[in-house]
């Protein structure tokens, strides 16, 4: 599988529809921003001005909530996304190994993806699997007590 | 006949799924395979669970490979060797289940269940009460918030009762960000209605029509059980116009975070639900006065709010009958990190940390000794063993310079460096920080880049005293617990662990 689901819509045309989708929603700038980043994977640059004339905030505010929030990026990721939980209860049981294996494994560092464009390998703090780490999230899956060997599976599958 | 496996995101993470499917795939279709959530028994999961006359008989944990073997020795009719009536295993047995009393028996998006199980009896119970007995309830029984400030639930709703505007919200705090805390996710995975319940009398009792339920953008599964929840608590009239024919209309959103931690502190969750960066604001005013959209605002957390439907339906005074001191009723408690016996338990304030370390958590999952604890998530102290003694109670770990916080705790074995954690400690808040306030922003900074030093042998004593100074600082001049608290880790580190800083 290294087909990539072409985007029916532009950057433009995709804001306008989230934001209309909210209307009438108080405060919806986020789940807008997720509905955006949920079709185009990140959060297009060029979505800024037409939320801030949508929803009738300056663009400085949006372009302000986009780069607070760790989870909206600004360019397209891999097709996989791949999070190490680096909180302290995941440090307790080899969290720190896990991510210097992960970056040896992958070639890259925290935010940044494989030549491939298969993977990106971020960091998270707290998944709220505290008792089985340490964890990881593939995509929306959370996997437990993920050593390196089962990290090499898990990358196995996703890629 | 019932097969119960957990479809809990930590029982998910080591196979769950894998194991019901295969059960599905052989077992044929007289086994009704029902999906719960987790006993909190998380060393145990996936764990099967197998209706009998006698009970539910527990297997685990059951590899998906094992089930096979399992279902050949008789597990459908519990005669396999397993881990016997899952009510009677030590770890379930000293528990007081009342908050978490339904999670990990059953489905939870079954309505049939969940009133079968006791459901709705709080929000019943309340309906036929005026608003100001409810509050008057809550504040009886002794509740107070378990989001980790412990502030009295019943005072905040009479504040916003007695507040008068033309709306009101009720907002949930499910932004649970601590490491080591995972309660609210298996509450909001587990039994969803009793949150939804929860918020419904909230919104009764001070008058509110509108929640929201602010979800971390980490707990898919709980966003997604939660949104079905509520879609089947519409359907019934549990949510909604003219709930359970009362007269009373309440509505409840789900919003989901997106990444920032210091969205868990109530203002910056405020700010977060009105579309703004997540910065902190100054208090007061108090949300209770102006919070969301400017409005009188209760912010409460999922345990707290979910602590309510047994309340209304049982009584004040039984609640109050449980604990120790001012901290009253139960708590739910979270072994996590390297422990052999990790989940939840659910048990009255006054367990000590020892109990709950050793007894319930088995030690280290390493099998060496334990050295620290840290209680409270990222915030919370640093304790050694020599402190297993305190009692978990608001004001008993208060006067040991430490907190309860939202009732976690992560377990290190005699392998960490102290002066480790403590950097990140103060990565963590630099990572974080909202950026509002200086002390928090710039003081973490400068607070790795101390410890670094220490740790380099770089002037230690000046630097140990300069570091003191910091915390100082960060403590008396942060807008919130962010940067006010973030001392707490560090200098409990340095105060039990001065070893590991070269003291």
């Amino acid at each position: 599988m290294t087909s990539v689901s072409p985007h029916v819509r532009s950057p433009k045309e995709c804001a306008l529809a989230a934001a209309r989708a909210h209307d009438g929603e108080r405060g919806a700038l986020l789940p807008i921003l997720h509905d955006i980043q949920a079709e185009l994977g990140y959060v297009d640059p060029e979505v800024v001005p037409v939320l801030a004339d949508a929803l009738n905030l300056s663009i400085a505010e949006v372009h302000g909530v986009v780069t607070f929030y760790r989870d909206f990026r600004s360019t397209p990721p891999g097709r996989t996304t791949v999070r190490i939980c680096r909180a302290e209860a995941c440090q307790s049981v080899g969290a720190e190994a896990l991510v210097e294996h992960a970056k040896a494994a992958l070639g890259v560092g925290f935010g940044e993806t494989t030549a491939d464009g298969a993977v990106t390998l971020d960091e998270v703090f707290c998944l709220g699997n505290c008792a089985l780490g340490p964890a990881v999230q593939v995509g929306d899956r959370l996997h437990g007590r993920v050593a390196p060997a089962r990290f090499d599976a898990l990358l196995g599958d996703a890629r | 006949m019932k097969v119960y496996v957990p479809r809990d995101s930590a029982a998910r993470s080591v196979g769950a799924d894998e194991v019901a499917e295969r059960i599905a795939a052989i077992a044929g279709p007289g086994v009704e395979i029902v999906r719960t959530g987790s006993r909190g028994m998380l060393w145990l999961e996936p764990l099967v669970e197998v209706e009998t006359a006698a009970g539910r008989v527990g297997y685990g944990p059951v590899a998906p490979e094992e089930v096979d073997g399992l279902l050949a020795a008789g597990l459908l009719d519990g005669t396999a060797a397993g881990l016997g009536l899952v009510e009677e295993l030590p770890w379930m047995r000293r528990q007081q289940r009342l908050t978490f009393e339904r999670v990990g028996i059953i489905d939870p998006l079954s309505v049939d269940d969940y009133e079968l199980h006791g459901g709705m009896a709080g929000l019943r119970a309340a309906l036929t009460r005026t608003p100001a007995e409810v509050v008057e309830e809550v504040t009886a029984s002794g509740l107070r918030g378990r989001g980790g400030a412990g502030f009295p639930t019943g005072i905040k709703w009479k504040t916003v009762l007695g507040a008068v505007a033309d709306e009101k919200f009720i907002c949930c705090n499910a932004d649970e960000g601590d490491s080591g805390t995972f309660a609210d996710r298996m509450l909001m995975e587990g039994d969803p209605f009793t949150l939804i319940e929860g918020m419904v009398i909230a919104g009764y009792a001070v008058g509110a029509t509108e929640g929201y339920i602010y979800v971390r953008s980490e707990y898919p599964d709980a966003v997604a059980t939660l949104e079905a929840a509520l879609e089947l608590a519409w359907g019934n009239a549990w949510l909604g116009e003219n709930i359970l024919g009362s007269g009373y209309s309440f509505d409840i959103t789900v919003r989901v975070g997106a990444g920032a931690y210091i969205c868990g502190e109530e203002t910056s969750m405020l700010e977060s639900l009105e579309g703004k960066r997540g910065t902190v604001r100054a208090k007061p005013p108090i949300p209770a006065f102006e919070g969301l959209f400017g409005k009188p605002t209760v912010v409460n957390n999922v345990l707290s709010l979910g602590s309510v439907p047994w309340i209304m339906a049982r009584g004040a005074a039984e609640y109050a009958a449980l604990g120790v001191g001012r901290s009253r009723g139960t708590s739910v408690f979270q072994l996590g990190g390297n422990i052999a016996r990790g989940g939840i338990l659910e048990t009255a304030f006054g367990i000590t940390l020892g109990e709950l370390v050793d007894d319930f958590g088995g030690g280290a999952a390493s099998g060496r000794p334990v050295r620290a604890v840290q209680v409270g998530g990222p915030l919370g102290a640093y304790l050694p063993a020599s402190q297993f003694e305190l009692p978990m109670d608001y004001e008993a770990f208060a006067a040991a310079g430490a907190m309860l916080g939202h009732g976690g705790i992560v377990v290190f074995d005699d392998t960490v460096d102290m002066s480790a954690m403590a950097r990140f400690a103060m990565e963590f808040c630099a990572e974080e920080s909202c950026g509002k306030c200086t002390p928090c922003r710039v003081g973490a900074v400068r607070g790795v880049e101390t410890i670094d030093r220490i740790r380099a042998g770089q002037d230690r004593k000046l630097n140990l005293v300069l570091l003191d100074d910091l915390c100082d600082l960060m403590t008396d001049g942060s807008l919130c617990a962010m940067g006010g608290l973030t001392p707490m880790p560090v200098r409990s580190a340095v105060k039990h662990f001065g070893e590991d800083f070269g003291e």
